[in-house]
């Protein structure tokens, strides 16, 4: 016994003195290994260039690369693209793209494939993509490494969106000509990334295989990656937890489940790599029914909140209370100089009694509905956390649970709801994430995730336009802050959690996390400190 | 067989075929038009899932789906695909129904074989002894048990099932087909099959198993107190001769009309089993396309279920007969 504790003590030792070793020399990572890694709900195509949803994005960007890619500090560094200027005007934009760089299939990447993916794809059916693309009149070639993007008016936030998930460029050869949306290349795809896509049986994986002839000399480490489709959750921490997987992205377990799986020493969690989506959660309130539209209400709402006791309680600390809906991990956009609204349900008692909403004999002064986002039991807690809270000053919640279809008619397109509790993705410029729950050009369209509260704003709007159109950074800034200052005052939606997702993953695997956007970007950098060892299964 | 009979079976199987087409025609009627009562469509669960979309986007993908053309010619046309024997396609995945539906066959069959096998053979032999020996230990023992299977919930026997063989005892896999890193070819692949079908498969077969016991031991009980068992014995047949020939042959009616109620519901059962286990069967597909409003593929599945019900159903009727001669096919 105690000469098993001493080898197994010496084991550690040198397991961790290897660890410094590698830590303290580059290029000590060593090549091979197969990686599994669990890909849940199962993406529905393979390129993120027509369909943004997160399983898709984590899968496609091994196979496809970006225009250009993030550090760790929302830095951009070159990809396909080697470098870019913007003109003074902000109105042309030039890429100078990577020579030699091949598609999967061996032909070559020119810049012909980035004007058609542009000009057919970004443009018509990328759905974040047209709002920055939108006012690119043309594009030139004036060689097969050059592309000059010309703008009716400035948009800088363009640049916010040249990685994987924002501008994948697409085999011109293989789509040019096609029906885009059918093009069968859409789930198997030819990309020029670090991975060659290899099958995807339905239900069950998807296999990739080292690309040996990646631009980025010497990557990636891992010689094949399996994405696994796992739809229990529970099973999901059984398979990290026998290391039959060892990378799961997106929260994968319930949060109740990861502080356990933390424990193990096998397994970590790490929350970096989602900065670039910058989630907030917030509570959005239908301003259209008479008892909403007294501003007095919607504050009196954001009163009643305790914040840091519902990020403790329901979200195990995985998330940051929000003060504004542009998350503070964006530094450059996000204002602190916003109405705060901290708990103090007196307040917002006495704000509800000077809006004329008085408790009657049961002590209820409104009675109204909520529908959380059916994305799990973490969002049901939210409801019910809100509820708890909101009973407190006399407002009776009822919570409706429903599916994803029914939830996103019911909110964006019926308009048939009260109080509605969901996160998205704000990415890295408030005008490709933030401003659409805002804008209110989208209500009542039917659209998923656009403006729900049906706030109509004329000078939100006007901020928004003029944030779109603004050749310089600088006013920009100033226009998101004053931006922040109008809808925080007004509080249409009403910012709760500025979410922190994290990832499970082996201990042994090592430099899984590149830039801000690393969980919509290449697992090139990754590797195995020492490979996993195989599910012992048959001879 | 007399010319009369033989006509008059002619007669049956044109009734009975005439019975599927008619079936099948209704199935595809009333769940084409019931499945366009759940609220959003294919196009606003894609955009959904995309965390963005645009007028535009929502546009191109209505019109990608055919969801911009009115019912009525959206079930015409469906009808005639059908009447063609063409399922349609199913824009989510990209691929024709009937392609998807008979990549994920196998696997149900697999799953759905295994735990069949496995009910009814441990079920009846479990019956049996438990009828033998009625009211003993074993009898005991074996009903305790068949009623705790009975009422405890699919899928926590599932998880259960995971946690001790799989995460504590590290003896079976969590999930899954098979082994994919591994790449076995032949045996080796086929027992790595087996591996990952034994949790699945036991999981998916114990409330069967349970039934099949109780059923089996109460019908036994009774059957061996009629006088044709009695006059067996008296006749001098040996015991394990009453046992096969006279008792359990006559028990066995209700265990194949409870065996044809498990093969029909086994597509809807195989959900929970085919989620807990990462199993990539049908189940979990016609579960999906309901969540993902792909009414193509839901209806597709639908439809060949409702044909497996019908044939199943038809030869239940068959054995019935072959078990019991006074039954006849009419």
């Amino acid at each position: 016994m105690k000469q098993n504790k001493l080898v197994r003590l010496f084991g550690r030792a040198a397991l961790a003195l290897g660890v410094v070793l590698t830590a303290g020399q580059a290029g000590a990572q060593t090549h091979g290994g197969t990686l599994t890694a669990i890909i849940q709900p199962e993406p529905v195509i393979l390129t993120s260039a027509l369909n943004t949803a997160a399983p898709t994005g984590f899968f496609s960007a091994n196979v496809f690369d970006g225009l250009v890619e993030y550090d760790n500090n929302f830095k951009l560094h070159p990809a396909l693209a080697q470098s870019w200027d913007v003109s003074k005007d902000s109105k042309t934009l030039t890429f100078h793209l990577r020579h030699g760089v091949k598609w999967h299939d061996g032909k070559p990447f020119t810049s012909a494939d980035v004007k058609w993916t542009l000009e057919n794809v970004w443009k018509k059916f990328h759905p974040r993509n047209q709002i920055i693309f939108g006012s690119v009149t043309s594009v030139d070639t004036p060689d097969d490494y050059t592309v000059i993007l010309h703008f009716s008016e400035p948009s800088l936030a363009v640049l916010s969106s040249l990685n994987s998930n924002g501008a994948q460029v697409l085999p011109k050869h293989l789509y040019e000509g096609t029906d885009v949306l059918n093009n069968p290349y859409n789930n198997k795809p030819v990309g020029t990334g670090p991975f060659v896509f290899r099958q995807w049986s339905r239900g069950n994986y998807i296999t990739l295989e080292r690309n040996p002839d990646y631009w980025d000399k010497g990557k990636p480490y891992l010689d094949k990656i399996i994405f696994k489709v796992v739809p229990d959750a529970g099973a999901r921490a059984a398979a990290l937890e026998t290391g039959e997987a060892q990378y799961a992205p997106f929260s994968p377990v319930p949060l109740k489940d990861a502080e356990r799986l933390a424990q193990l020493p096998r397994l970590k969690l790490e929350t970096r790599g989602y900065d670039w989506i910058s989630p907030w959660l917030f509570l959005d309130v239908n301003v259209d029914r008479p008892y909403f539209k007294d501003v007095r209400v919607r504050q009196a709402l954001a009163y009643a909140l305790d914040l840091n006791a519902f990020n403790k309680v329901v979200w195990y600390g995985f998330g940051k209370p929000a003060i504004s809906p542009v998350v503070s991990t964006l530094t450059q956009f996000h204002s602190e100089d916003v109405p705060k609204y901290g708990y103090d349900p007196k307040r917002a008692e006495a704000l509800l009694d000077s809006a004329g909403l008085k408790r009657d004999a049961d002590g209820v002064r409104l009675r109204v509905n909520l529908d959380y986002l059916p994305y799990g039991d973490d969002y049901k807690r939210s409801g019910e956390y809100i509820k708890q809270a909101l009973k407190r000053i006399g407002i009776e919640v009822s919570l409706r649970a429903q599916d994803t279809p029914t939830y996103t008619k019911r909110i964006y397109g019926d308009r048939d709801y009260d109080l509605s509790v969901v996160w998205l993705a704000g990415f890295a410029d408030p005008l490709v994430g933030v401003t659409r729950a805002y804008g209110s050009d989208s209500i009542g369209k039917n659209i998923p995730w656009s403006n729900g509260s049906g706030y109509r704003n004329a000078e939100a709007d006007q901020l928004i336009h003029q944030a779109q159109n603004s050749a310089s950074q600088s006013e920009r800034i100033a226009l998101f802050k004053q931006f922040q200052q109008r809808v925080q005052t007004d509080l249409p939606s009403i910012p709760l959690l500025e979410l922190h997702f994290f990832t499970v993953q082996a201990t042994n695997l090592k430099d899984t996390v590149s830039g801000v956007d690393q969980i919509y970007s290449s697992l090139k950098n990754a590797w195995f400190d020492t490979a996993p060892k195989l599910a012992q299964t048959a001879p | 067989m007399t010319a009369a009979s033989a006509k008059q079976l002619s007669q049956g199987m044109a009734r009975r075929l005439l019975q599927l087409l008619g079936v099948v025609l209704g199935v595809a009627v009333i769940n084409f038009f019931l499945l366009r009562l759940a609220p959003g469509d294919a196009a606003q669960v894609l955009a959904g899932e995309a965390g963005a979309a645009t007028p535009e986007y929502m546009l191109a993908l209505r019109h990608q789906f055919g969801l911009d053309q009115p019912l009525l010619v959206q079930f015409g046309k469906y009808l005639l695909n059908l009447a063609q024997g063409n399922l349609g396609f199913s824009f989510r995945h990209g691929m024709p129904v009937a392609q998807l539906i008979a990549e994920r066959l196998p696997a149900t069959l697999l799953l759905m074989g295994a735990s069949i096998a496995f009910a009814v053979l441990l079920g009846s032999a479990l019956g049996v002894l438990a009828a033998y020996r009625a009211g003993k230990l074993a009898d005991v023992v074996i009903s305790t048990l068949a009623l705790l299977f009975f009422a405890t919930p699919l899928f926590w026997i599932g998880l259960m099932l995971v946690v001790v063989f799989s995460v504590w005892l590290d003896w079976l896999p969590v999930g899954g087909m098979f082994t994919i890193e591994a790449g076995y070819t032949g045996w080796a692949h086929c027992l790595d099959v087996a591996r990952h079908l034994v949790l699945p498969a036991l999981t998916l077969g114990l409330f069967y198993m349970a039934v099949y016991t109780r059923l089996v031991r109460a019908t036994m009980i009774e059957v061996r107190r009629q006088d044709f068992v009695r006059t067996a014995v008296a006749k001098g047949a040996r015991p394990l001769r009453v046992l096969f020939a006279h008792v359990l042959r006559n028990a066995l009616l209700p265990l194949v009309t409870m065996l044809g109620v498990q093969v029909s519901s086994i597509i809807g059962g195989a959900v929970l089993v085919e989620t807990v286990f990462s199993w990539p069967g049908l189940g979990r597909l016609a579960f999906e396309a309901l969540f993902q409003r792909d009414f193509n593929l839901l209806l597709g599945i639908l439809l060949c279920s409702s044909v497996v019900v019908i044939l199943v159903n038809w030869l239940v009727d068959f054995v019935y007969t072959r078990l019991d001669p006074r039954i006849r096919l009419r």
